[in-house]
């Protein structure tokens, strides 16, 4: 309980710390340039030149000091040693070059990457496609989409429970080996199959991300415009041939959204790894080895070097929405 | 004419089935772990969660009552009571049997004979008669071997257990600390600077756009190193303050570009004639920009809600993992660690930890959706 308290109580002085620092810095801008009176409309030009960074100030500290600062410091510990103090030049790096265990994380990211957003898009896709066109359609997307609103790590158990292996002697409760039994396959302990194990763990942020993947691309769909699809039907195309040909191109720019947004967060895909391998039996990822370095290694440096190349791999996609925001705000 | 909307009828029976099946595809891995939360230890062991619902067919052996609790009737020996006393399980025989090689052998209502002329009959209820010329001897009670149909048992013990004796209650608490300041601290900060980058002139307001689009994507891994440093040096290393502060940080960049794409669409007259009328930006940001930004500051609640609530990142490396600072995530991860083959523990730990979410996205799932569609598809 005591905590709980402790947090309401900081919510009351958080909180009300913000507004009183957003309420007292502006009061007290008025002060020193009274908005009326004589000067008032050098006053005004003055209070209205500093404004802006008294609303910004907090944002920009946090920013700075929480995700710009780390990238610095990041680039400067990967040239040091495990504690941080002493230079060691381009070491980490040679290291990394040199690791089984970054190659094949490297291997499984890629192989992450390619499959994860691709089938992620697709079955969100004709998700979409589908709950479109029947009357319970809202209903199904909740189911579909409610497992964004599960954990990764409980999204792990829901999934674990599933690949269960007990062995041999005893019934087996994973529903994939009961399945697996119907085909007449002897059970397997699915999770340590080396290539196969990835793609089990993938599976699992598939059906955490599909429903997101459904959700946008169904609301881009209906906001095509209804001429096109009028016209392709008068002449004489099939239901698939409209929605191959005539609303997905139609759509691709969303596609392109909902694909490197999940990208994005399959290269930071950790707790899933974590939770059901460990990284072990070749499913090891970056996110993982970065923190299997950082938290168990104590070794600042290779992990600082590990999450550099997770930066550097997200970078194209940071230059390309940054240049799409620039283009749409112009 | 007849045969397009025959292909039409078919049409419409091929994509609804294929929503089911999809829905279906979904949900059944959650419905498992849930039904499987219910179910007791033994039961879970032994039959899978999809035949919970249907009465189970189990053998085992059960012995009678100890010898001493025999009574002389007529100068026969009978021990005699029912199986399911002292029992947890319940239901119904269907055969049974005196010895290992053969437990089917009789069907309940038999009479079975044994050695030394001792004879055993069984009921479908249970009820058992041993009978023995001889008075019955030894420490232990005759073994009966049988076989019974279970109906379905469903328990909430596993939640009590859970809840209350492996800390799952307590994490919960700790959770609620660590979500709670970490939603809401954000939408504050964040609100302010929106509006400032929406409706104020200042030379850098593109670049500071451009900055926050492109903080949106830096990857969490690579601030915690520096920022583990930093909170250790400033000693806030593994307090609640440090993960507010570390979550309101990350949180950031999403909450300043949901909140300004939304400010800046405000109708501009509105806002304009309010500084003709000599409103200043604080007035105009509280009392205009505030309100009718709710929707947008409803959708980054739920988003931040939901990502700090089910982070283990971040709570891993800047909370301890002391009873009073588990989160959730982290002792379910534990629990995978040193209970893991105890499902009954795991699922309902499991359960517990995401009824919370489940019920925020059930609840809020308009805005939710909006602000989806605001964060993603603008940014195409």
């Amino acid at each position: 309980m005591e905590q709980v308290l402790f947090a309401l109580v900081t919510i009351i002085v958080g909180v009300f710390g913000c507004v009183a620092y957003f309420y007292l810095s502006n009061l007290a801008l008025d002060s020193i340039y009274p908005p009326r009176g004589p000067n008032a409309g050098r006053n005004i030009l003055r209070s209205s030149a500093i404004r802006p960074w008294l609303f910004l100030g907090p944002s920009i500290i946090l920013l700075s000091l929480y995700l710009v600062y780390p990238v610095f410091n990041s680039i400067w510990l990967s040239f040091h040693d495990a504690s941080g103090d002493r230079f060691v030049g381009v070491d980490n790096f040679a290291w990394m070059v040199g690791d089984d265990k970054f190659a094949e994380s490297m291997r499984n990211n890629i192989l992450w990457l390619i499959v994860v957003p691709a089938v992620s898009t697709f079955i969100g896709l004709i998700a979409a496609a589908i709950t479109d066109r029947i009357s319970w359609g809202n209903f199904a997307k909740s189911m579909i989409f409610m497992p964004m609103a599960i954990s990764f790590i409980g999204a792990a158990v829901i999934w674990k429970f599933i690949y269960d292996y007990r062995g041999e002697g005893t019934t087996e409760i994973g529903l994939l080996n009961s399945i697996a039994a119907s085909f007449g396959m002897s059970p397997q302990a699915w999770l340590t199959l080396p290539i196969w194990n990835s793609l089990f763990l993938m599976t699992v942020l598939i059906w955490i991300q599909t429903g997101f993947a459904m959700v946008i691309l169904s609301a881009a769909l209906r906001g095509i415009p209804e001429e096109t699809i009028e016209a392709s039907v008068l002449d004489g195309a099939s239901p698939l041939q409209i929605f191959f040909k005539i609303k997905v191109p139609q759509i691709w720019g969303t596609i392109a959204v909902v694909w490197t947004t999940i990208t994005i967060l399959v290269l930071k895909v950790f707790d899933i790894v974590l939770a059901m391998t460990n990284g072990q039996w070749g499913s090891q990822v970056l996110a993982n080895l970065m923190f299997d370095w950082m938290f168990r290694a104590n070794d600042y440096g290779r992990a600082s070097t590990v999450a550099l190349v997770i930066m550097v791999m997200v970078t194209p996609i940071m230059v390309w929405n940054i240049h799409n925001a620039r283009k749409e705000m112009n | 004419m007849e045969n397009m909307a025959g292909t039409r009828a078919r049409l419409v029976w091929v994509v609804n089935l294929s929503a089911v099946a999809l829905v279906l595809l979904w949900i059944i891995p959650t419905i498992g772990l849930l039904v499987s939360s219910f179910r007791d230890r033994d039961q879970i062991a032994s039959s899978g969660w999809w035949n919970a619902l249907f009465p189970a067919e189990q053998s085992t052996f059960i012995r009678s009552a100890l010898p001493e609790t025999q009574i002389e009737e007529d100068g026969v020996f009978v021990i005699s009571g029912n199986l399911f006393e002292g029992q947890e399980s319940q239901g119904e025989f269907v055969a049974f049997g005196v010895n290992s090689r053969n437990p089917n052998a009789f069907e309940p209502g038999d009479e079975a004979p044994m050695s030394k002329g001792r004879t055993l009959t069984l009921l479908p209820n249970g009820d058992y008669r041993l009978t023995s010329p001889e008075p019955h001897v030894g420490s232990r009670g005759v073994r009966i071997f049988v076989t019974l149909i279970e109906p379905a048992r469903f328990t909430l013990d596993n939640y009590k257990q859970v809840i209350f004796a492996e800390g799952i209650g307590q994490s919960f608490l700790n959770t609620f600390a660590v979500t709670i300041p970490a939603t809401i601290i954000p939408i504050l900060v964040a609100a302010f600077a929106a509006y400032a980058l929406a409706w104020m002139q200042f030379p850098g307001r593109a670049i500071l756009i451009a900055v926050v689009v492109g903080l949106l994507v830096v990857p969490l891994q690579l601030a915690l190193i520096p920022l583990l440093r930093f909170h250790n040096n400033i000693g806030i290393g593994k307090e609640y303050i440090g993960i507010w502060m570390a979550h309101t940080g990350f949180g950031l960049p999403l909450a300043v570009y949901l909140l300004r794409n939304y400010i800046a669409g405000l109708p501009r007259e509105i806002i304009e004639s309010a500084r003709v009328d000599g409103a200043t930006d604080f007035e105009i940001f509280r009392r205009i920009v505030l309100p009718l930004s709710y929707p947008a500051l409803a959708s980054f609640a739920i988003f931040q809600f939901l990502w700090v609530w089910n982070d283990l990142l971040v709570a891993t490396i800047f909370l301890g993992n002391n009873e009073q600072q588990l989160v959730m995530t982290g002792r379910l991860r534990e629990l995978l660690g040193s209970r893991g083959g105890d499902w009954e523990i795991l699922a309902s730990s499991a359960f517990v930890s995401i009824i919370v979410p489940i019920l925020v996205f059930f609840a809020m799932q308009k805005f939710l959706v909006r602000g989806l569609l605001a964060g993603s598809v603008k940014g195409g």
